[in-house]
């Protein structure tokens, strides 16, 4: 069977159509995704280094990989990594995801 | 504790980020000015520098020689800051042609270049690029002849790679400043060749 | 210590293990020749896992004739790619 054990981040010689040239802005939830990793992974720290959260993208699955940016797949990988090592629990970061949504929300209604 | 000013709508993912790092912050593993002195420095990292470097090689032949045996400490020679960054930088000349990429991910050297392009992450260049070169090359109107060796460099461990492009001809007598302006991020990747003024 | 130098002959190991691995799949089971030795690195194979990754293995930048990484390779007879490689994944291509 061809392509079996091909991982699919491992897409090296797969059929694939014209590049797109085009780029994006990067808004700032981006450039602060960046800079997480940029600050988890430099050697200060190291609370996960590179190849775990690659590892964490990879480990998304195909269909995931397909759905999510670039950005989304960077922020996933470091969330369930931090959620592995302990260093957050699920408890804490849904309460505080809702938190921000609020003050989001309240920011954007008063805008 | 500061934050910069978001969207006013949250999707699940910036939700995710806001809440991850407000949480690293609140247990002390970096502060909020750590993280805004980051995004300022990556702001700053733009292919500029790299093209400083291509312009200094270009008319340092004892600094092209130490480039190309060691990219990082020549970098660092010019008062660069590398970070980690293990750079190998390969010349492209009459005989052959560098083309970059990373088919497993998005490595870069970003200390040089600043964040890669979209194109260079996506499916469709870290798919082809490796089995077909000279047809996303010409997607970029960039045709080498037959001759010459195109040489793809898969960037799928620890080094860091730079394209040194070949120099255009008539650009004798033109300053360092002047030949960096000359240079492209895409040139320094490898799908561009450098044009004459 | 390292095994090989360049200009040697070498062959990637032809194994499709799951986990973190940096050796490209197209790449796997094909030969070429050691274009430059690199320092030695700890294996992100094991540093994925949260592992250290000791002792460090070497690293080579293998280049390939791209003719015998592609059958239907359609550019020039003399391209090339150059693929970074962990000693642990090369035979010399003599044994294979």
């Amino acid at each position: 069977m061809a392509n079996a054990g091909r991982m699919h981040h491992d897409m090296g010689g797969r059929d694939a159509g014209p590049v797109d040239r085009g780029g994006h802005s990067h808004p700032e939830w981006e450039k602060r995704v960046d800079a997480l990793m940029m600050l988890l992974s430099n050697s200060k720290r190291r609370v996960i280094g590179v190849d775990e959260l690659r590892r964490g993208i990879e480990e998304l699955g195909a269909e995931n990989y397909s759905k999510m940016t670039y950005y989304e797949r960077w922020v996933s990988s470091i969330t369930h990594n931090l959620l592995e090592k302990g260093i957050i629990s699920s408890d804490e970061l849904g309460r505080k995801m809702a938190e921000v949504e609020d003050t989001a929300r309240a920011a954007g209604d008063r805008g | 504790m500061t934050m910069r000013s978001e969207d006013s709508v949250l999707d699940h993912y910036q939700a995710m980020e806001l809440a991850v790092s407000a949480l690293l912050i609140d247990k002390g593993y970096f502060s909020a000015a750590d993280m805004e002195a980051e995004i300022d420095a990556m702001a700053k990292r733009t292919p500029d520098i790299g093209a400083a470097v291509v312009a200094q090689a270009w008319t340092d032949s004892d600094f092209k020689a130490r480039l190309l045996a060691d990219g990082t400490a020549a970098c660092e020679s010019i008062g660069l800051d590398m970070g980690p960054t293990r750079l190998v930088v390969v010349e492209s000349t009459e005989t052959v042609h560098n083309v970059i990429v990373c088919t497993l991910c998005s490595c870069f050297p970003r200390m040089l270049m600043g964040i890669p392009p979209d194109w260079y992450k996506s499916v469709n260049y870290r798919s082809r690029v490796v089995r077909e070169p000279r047809m996303v090359l010409k997607e970029f109107g960039t045709e080498p002849s037959a001759d010459v060796e195109v040489r793809v460099h898969d960037n799928t461990a620890d080094m860091r790679y730079l394209v040194l492009p070949k120099r255009p001809a008539s650009t004798d007598g033109m300053s360092r400043e002047e030949l960096a302006k000359l240079v492209t991020r895409d040139s320094m990747i490898g799908v561009k060749i450098v044009e004459a003024p | 210590m390292v095994r090989f130098v360049p200009g040697d002959n070498v062959t990637v190991r032809r194994a499709f293990p799951p986990g973190h691995v940096r050796t490209p799949y197209y790449i796997r089971g094909k030969s070429g020749h050691i274009a430059q030795v690199l320092d030695s690195f700890a294996n992100p194979e094991e540093l994925a896992f949260g592992r250290d990754g000791l002792p460090k293995r070497p690293l080579y930048r293998v280049r390939f004739a791209q003719s015998r990484v592609w059958s239907d390779y359609s550019g020039s007879a003399g391209d090339t790619i150059d693929v970074e490689l962990y000693e642990h994944w090369l035979e010399s291509e003599e044994n294979t």
